[in-house]
């Protein structure tokens, strides 16, 4: 490995380690307001709506494969399927997709 | 959930194990394809697992073969790595909330493996989330992190295209597979997910993606609890 990649590998190691970790060790909930611990349990489920959304749009080139595979997960989910399941339902409606059209 | 713990007794780490088998499928297409990219970048097999093994960060990951094969310097891919992960602050607080209390270097370990997927899978769980369930979680997908990335070094064209270009979805039906149970039970969660949907498209118009998201989860997550404190009716 030369020396360049070798940089490259460890200190993206390095800064993608310490905001994984500070948080989780070193904060001391007992201190945190309880304002502020509201909002970190807002954070899980806002945190999801942002990663779904706008990336889903830009899974294959032809957004609507996106989005059926979106409403594929929402439908499979809202009738309470295991994650697996939902999952492989989605990849299952895209492939569906990739032969039709 | 609870139901099951109890009437299973299974142990917390392989019920992470368990619940982080999405997140492998997952991770298989974008790691395969990651071990291709290196590959095609000019990195050598053992640079790529090292990037996989120490780094674990896909979006990261992606963007650094994109800087090196335009012939960015090293300081500049760090710092970009660095702002686009710098969201798992916000993440790791929301995690330390809601974990049970446990020695710092086991904190310390398992931290390494929180990805926006184990966070999401691990934070969307009901009550106190256990260390082994969140080191299950992790593990697993790990796993297939590393393993995919060097699997795709050599025959990363091993799925037809049809299907890897499939699999892409699989990450984002895990999201919203995980986002429903919870919908279903509060509106709060529907407010706070499309909330955030929504600030992260205008945001993502004019900020790189890293700060989007935080920007967007931020904004969603403070609004809607002053909303709900506003209405009287905070849970």
């Amino acid at each position: 490995m030369n020396m360049t990649m070798f940089l490259i590998i460890a200190g993206m190691a390095i800064v993608t380690y310490i905001p994984r970790m500070l948080p989780l060790v070193f904060m001391d909930v007992e201190k945190i307001p309880n304002w502020f611990q509201a909002i970190l349990r807002n954070v899980p489920y806002a945190a999801l709506g942002a990663l779904i959304f706008p990336g889903v749009l830009t899974v294959h080139e032809n957004t609507w494969f996106g989005i059926s595979g979106a409403i594929t997960a929402i439908i499979v989910g809202y009738l309470g399927a295991n994650l697996i399941i939902v999952v492989m339902s989605s990849i299952a409606m895209l492939m569906l997709l990739s032969w039709l059209f | 959930m609870a139901t099951t713990a109890i009437s299973h007794q299974k142990s917390s780490f392989s019920q992470g194990l368990l619940a982080g088998i999405s997140i492998a499928i997952g991770y298989l297409p974008a790691a395969l394809t990651f071990g291709l990219l290196a590959k095609s970048t000019g990195l050598t097999f053992a640079e790529t697992l090292a990037m996989s093994l120490f780094v674990f960060a896909g979006a990261a990951q992606y963007m650094a073969l994109n800087l090196i094969a335009i012939g960015t310097g090293a300081f500049e891919i760090i710092f970009t790595t660095f702002i686009v992960n710098i969201r798992h602050l916000l993440m790791s607080a929301s995690v330390r909330e809601r974990v049970e209390d446990d020695h710092p270097i086991i904190k310390a370990v398992y931290s390494f493996g929180i990805t926006d997927e184990v966070f999401a899978v691990t934070t969307t769980q009901e009550g106190k989330i256990k260390s082994g369930f969140v080191a299950g979680v992790a593990l697993i997908a790990y796993c297939s992190w590393v393993i995919n990335s060097g699997i795709g070094y050599y025959v990363g064209s091993i799925l037809p295209t049809s299907l890897q270009e499939s699999m892409a979805i699989a990450l984002y039906a895990m999201f919203i597979a995980l986002l429903m149970p919870s919908l279903k039970k509060h509106r709060k969660v529907a407010a706070l997910a499309i909330s955030a949907a929504v600030f992260n498209s205008l945001l993502s118009l004019f900020l790189p993606s890293g700060w989007s998201i935080i920007g967007a989860t931020i904004l969603a997550s403070a609004g809607i609890e002053i909303l709900t404190k506003k209405g009287g009716h905070s849970k």
